[in-house]
Order: C-alpha cells, then sequence, then structure tokens
C-alpha cells in the first residue's frame, strides 16, 4: 500500500476521534478573553511593563508609546465587526501531516488548545455598521500563522464563498509564509489562494486586504497583495523575505525602518496606513462607497 | 559517499583504462568499471538528486533553448524599471511553431553566475516574464517556462521593489492566461521563486530536478538548528520528481541520461522537446477558455487535508 493509502486510514481513525466544536466550546471560547485586571506585560517596542486590561481598552495599543500589539483572530472579529453580526464558515478542517514529521501534530495540537482555534485562520460573514461583507482572519499566535493545506483551502474557500454571496470580501493577514511542514503543499496554496483571487476579482467584486504584523513570505507573494486596495497598520513588518534572511544574504545590517508599513507606502505599494483607531470607520466608508445597487 | 564523490571515482576508473593501453589487466578495469557504473551509480538519495540538480555542468536554460529553438530572439526588459537577467525571455519556434519561451537562467562561470545573479530573480525579471505572458496571451502564443532557480532573491532592492509582490501579481495573471502553458522544472525549483513560473496547465519535470517550498538547508536550519543536516531534510521533504508525481503536483517525469542530464545533455534535450511537444499537442487541442478553467481547476485541488463532516457526526451522537 502506498503512503497515501495509509494515510486515508489515518484519516479515518481521525474522523472518529474527533470532538465537535460545539456551542459550548465557542461560549468557552469568548470567555478566554476575560483578562485579570492586574496583568501586566512588557510592550515590544518600549519595553516599558504596562497594563494589559488598559491597553486592551486602549484598543490593543500601548498607552505608552502607541505599540499596535498583535490581535488573536477572535477579538479583531470581535474589535472590526459590529456586535453578534459575526458567523463563522468552513469549520471542521483536520490538519493532516503529509510528510510524517514526528512532531507536527503534537505541535497543531498544542496551538489548538493554546488559541481554541482550528486553524490559522477564520473567516464568515460579517457586517461592518451594518454593510455587509465576507471577512477573514489570520491568526500569527497559531503557529505564526503559517499557511497550510488548510489555511489556503480556506482563503480560496472565503473568495469562493463571496462569489457566492455577491459580497466583498476582506482579510487581515497575519503569518510567517508558508508552513514548511507540509512541504510541497503548502507552496501550492500560493497558486490556489492567487487564483480565487482572481475569479472573485474578474467578477468585479472588491477586495480590500488589511496588513497586520507580520505579513511575510507565500502570504505576502499571494493573496495579501493582490488587493483592490490594500491597508495596513502602522509598524507592521512586511516583506517577501524575512529580515534575517536578508541580513545573511548580504552580510549587513538593515537600516532602520526597513519593510515596515510605512517605509512601504513610501515604495508605493500600500494604499494607506491605518491606525487601529480608525480602521473600522475606514473600511465602512471602503465597502459603503463600494455598495452595488442592483 | 554522495554523487558528486562517484562521479569524481568513475572518472579517476575511466582515466585509468585510458592510461593502461591494451594491458592484461584491462578487460578487468572495464568489468570494475561497469560493475560500478551499475551499482553504485543508479541508486540516487534524495540528496544526490539535490546535487545533481546544483551540479555546475547542469545544463541551463539558455542551453535548453538553444536545442529547443534554433531561431530564439531574446526580448529583455520589464518596461518598467529595468532588465532581470536571471530570467530569460523571448520567442522561438519548436516544431513549427511558435512558442513564448521564458526560462530562469543560472550561469556557468564565476562572473557570469554574479551577472545572473546566481539564478536568483528580482522583481524586475518577474514584471518581464509577466509582460512576455502578456504579450503571448495577446498573439495566442503558448508559453514555456522552464524553471531553475534557488529561489527570488532576498535583498533590500528586491524588497525595496516589492518581490512578494511582483510574484502574488504573476500567479494572479497566470491564473487567468487562455493560452497553453507548460512549465518544465530542469534544475531546482525553489520555493515561490519557482512557482511564478510554474502556474501551469501542465507541469513537467527532469528526473533529477527538485521542487520544494525552500532549500533542504533552510529546513534543517529551522527544524534541527543545524544546516549540515540537509541530505535528511531532502529525505523527509519529498522533493524529488517521484515523490512529487504521487502527490500529482507534477504531470509527467522526464526521464535522464544515466548520471544526470550533464552526461549526454543532448539526449535530455530530445527527451525534453518530445514531451513538451507531446503536451502541446495535447492542450492545443482545448478550447481557450476551457484552458484557464482547467489550469485553475488543477491548483483548486492541490493540497493535503480533510474536512470534517458534521452529517455524519449527527449519526454518532444519536
Amino acid at each position: 500500500m502506498n503512503k497515501i493509502g495509509e494515510t486515508i486510514i489515518k484519516r479515518k481513525k481521525l474522523k472518529q476521534n474527533i470532538r465537535l466544536i460545539n456551542e459550548e466550546q465557542r461560549i468557552s471560547r469568548e470567555l478566554d478573553l476575560d483578562i485579570p485586571e492586574g496583568l501586566y506585560d512588557k510592550c515590544p517596542k518600549c519595553g516599558k511593563l504596562t497594563n494589559m486590561k488598559l491597553n486592551i481598552e486602549n484598543d490593543y495599543i500601548c498607552k505608552n508609546c502607541g505599540y499596535h500589539f498583535r490581535m488573536r483572530a477572535i477579538d479583531r472579529i470581535k474589535y472590526i465587526l459590529d456586535e453578534d453580526s459575526f458567523v463563522e464558515k468552513g469549520i471542521g478542517y483536520i490538519t493532516l501531516n503529509p510528510l510524517y514529521i514526528e512532531v507536527y501534530e503534537a505541535k497543531i495540537n498544542k496551538y489548538k488548545k493554546e488559541t481554541s482555534l482550528d486553524e490559522a485562520y477564520i473567516y464568515g460573514f460579517g457586517q461592518i455598521y451594518g454593510e455587509p461583507c465576507i471577512i477573514g482572519v489570520m491568526d500569527s499566535h497559531f503557529m505564526m500563522g503559517s499557511m497550510g493545506s488548510v489555511v489556503g483551502e480556506k482563503v480560496a474557500k472565503t473568495f469562493e464563498y463571496a462569489i457566492y454571496k455577491k459580497l466583498p470580501v476582506i482579510i487581515f493577514t497575519a503569518s510567517g509564509g508558508a508552513r514548511m511542514q507540509e512541504g510541497i503543499f503548502s507552496l501550492m496554496q500560493m497558486a490556489k489562494t492567487s487564483s480565487a483571487v482572481a475569479k472573485h476579482s474578474a467578477l468585479g467584486y472588491l477586495y480590500v486586504s488589511v496588513l497586520t504584523d507580520p505579513t511575510t513570505g507565500g502570504v505576502t507573494a499571494s493573496f495579501a497583495s493582490l488587493g483592490d486596495i490594500i491597508l495596513s497598520e502602522p509598524n507592521a513588518l512586511i516583506g517577501f523575505a524575512g529580515p534575517r534572511v536578508i541580513e545573511q544574504t548580504i552580510n549587513q545590517k538593515l537600516p532602520e525602518g526597513f519593510q515596515r508599513a510605512e517605509f512601504l507606502m513610501g515604495k508605493g505599494f500600500i494604499d494607506q496606513v491605518v491606525n487601529r483607531k480608525d480602521l473600522k470607520k475606514t473600511l465602512h466608508q471602503i465597502l459603503h462607497m463600494h455598495r452595488r445597487v442592483i | 559517499m554522495n554523487i558528486l564523490d562517484k562521479e569524481r571515482r568513475l572518472q579517476a576508473l575511466e582515466k585509468n583504462i585510458n592510461d593502461l593501453g591494451d594491458s592484461k589487466s584491462i578487460s578487468k578495469l572495464v568489468e570494475e568499471v561497469e560493475n560500478f557504473k551499475k551499482n553504485e551509480m543508479t541508486k540516487l538519495s534524495s540528496w544526490d538528486r539535490v546535487l545533481l540538480a546544483r551540479h555546475p555542468k547542469r545544463p541551463k536554460s539558455r542551453d535548453f533553448i538553444n536545442y529547443l529553438a534554433h531561431d530564439f530572439i531574446e526580448f529583455h526588459g520589464d518596461r518598467l524599471y529595468g532588465d532581470d537577467l536571471s530570467i530569460v525571455g523571448g520567442i522561438g519556434t519548436i516544431d513549427g511553431i511558435v512558442f513564448t519561451i521564458i526560462g530562469q537562467q543560472k550561469g556557468i562561470t564565476v562572473e557570469e553566475n554574479i551577472q545572473r545573479n546566481f539564478g536568483m530573480p528580482h522583481p524586475e525579471g518577474y514584471r518581464k516574464a509577466l509582460r512576455l505572458m502578456k504579450q503571448a496571451e495577446k498573439f495566442n502564443r503558448p508559453i514555456l517556462t522552464l524553471i531553475d532557480t534557488p529561489g527570488a532573491y532576498p535583498g533590500i532592492g528586491a524588497e525595496e521593489r516589492g518581490q512578494g509582490f511582483a510574484i502574488a501579481e504573476n500567479l494572479k495573471e497566470m491564473s487567468r492566461l487562455t493560452v497553453p502553458v507548460i512549465a518544465v522544472v530542469i534544475g531546482e525549483g525553489g520555493s515561490g521563486g519557482a512557482l511564478a513560473l510554474g502556474f501551469a496547465n501542465e507541469v513537467l519535470m527532469l528526473e533529477n530536478a527538485i521542487y520544494s517550498i525552500l532549500s533542504p538547508e533552510g529546513y534543517a536550519s529551522i527544524v534541527w538548528k543545524d544546516a549540515s543536516k540537509a541530505p535528511l531534510a531532502a529525505e523527509q521533504m519529498k522533493i524529488t520528481a517521484a515523490d512529487l508525481k504521487e502527490f500529482d503536483v507534477i504531470d509527467d517525469i522526464i526521464e535522464e541520461p544515466f548520471g544526470g542530464a550533464h552526461f549526454n545533455p543532448n539526449q535530455t534535450f530530445e527527451k525534453t522537446k518530445k514531451c513538451i511537444m507531446d503536451t502541446y499537442y495535447h492542450l492545443s487541442g482545448i478550447a481557450r477558455m476551457e484552458l484557464q478553467y482547467q489550469r485553475n481547476a488543477k491548483v483548486r485541488n492541490f493540497g493535503f487535508l480533510q474536512r470534517f463532516n458534521y452529517d455524519n457526526l449527527k449519526e454518532v451522537q444519536k
């Protein structure tokens, strides 16, 4: 029997073991967000210990220096969309282990537990001040938001669902790139997602991509940079190769602010760098201006 | 002992025979060489294939193009910024049919390699490729791409000019093309830099070529923090033509002569030409929109995952 055959058997076993993400788990996901009063964390930019509770109330922006903290996907959805408007789609995907790497499955399970997500990406229907759209959010806390088969599939499904619903798409990207543990399959997701974007775009629908910290690698080189409108959060790291790889290749230190959102806007690749506080308003304006009157 | 050592050993053995002239022991030596060829040189590990794919003597894109299309005319520049020599592009006739040919070109000598940036394209290279592909679309010409790159270049200039954006644009536009696109991986196919030319209707691959998400060295240094474990990584990553054929990522494998493409380049070129033309005649019968659909439907199926079936679950719960 070949290896694919073995995997099919493995899949069947997985099927038996899988637990349903039921309503209870969904509620517990949201309860996780309650952060105790006295929790302090170090800001990566200014290095000061800051009260996370206050920062979160301040839209996940550091009170001291204005650093935009990396948001979890669920927080992002809560923050951007109208209350109770989000309907998650595409649940129940299972990440498999095509290259038989021993630690991979354990790693995925660990991240699943930590983030209470299935994968590094969630999408669904939502409304921004009443404007309907399909929204997809990547979570950098899940294995650095890397794009494997499941993430690629879900991104493609996002666009297909948007075509079906005739709605614009907004995607928040946060990813280290393609997931190397899935080898060539991850690479092919770049083609798959780009092709989905092209299909959606050819039909005349709007796609807004919002690049958040960090967006690098295979995600930058596919759907993240194909938006009709590309927005970004301040100081987000955006690039194809990671800064460390570039430093190793050229053997010199990179200049300050290299590959940051403002730098890329200066080079002409991003439409606008938008502060997180204005993001919802800006997105609503864009959606409103692109509303299709039937 | 990897394939390069074996190659050197074979050369030493053959030199011995030549030196001996017509001595008695020659038959014994010939036998030894034959045995060595049969037993040692034919069993290739994944790492051996990586070494062969990077072999300095391995035929490069330009060699393929010169053999395939004698009347090749090269077109330079992306009409936006500059000309990238690590990607060669132009038009040429293969078996009486005009193709747009785009290939990633490594150098042979050190100077040429520096000029060609070791086959690692900058954004302007990808934009040149895209320009030529759109031109092909206009004149309804089939497109042939030859892939041989360690990856897109990670440097300051490349980032400033939007490496990721250029590759993404290529992928998006290639998915809308309505002409036959044939990609051949002739050497190293490294990550997004290779895929930017590899989004094709049919992907062919030489037997000893590799196609991977990152180099085995990169993989080893991420997983084991040790780049010297690259041979192990090559095994684990499943990057050879045979593995990829099993995954259905590529469509056909082009056989190479004994010892790799550089042992007998002309035979390799001939086989490649035959395979390309077979594929072309297969694709030329398909309608233009159908070609676009086929290319997208093909990538749509890539992925190794499973979706949980909720209908089954309800039964289980009952």
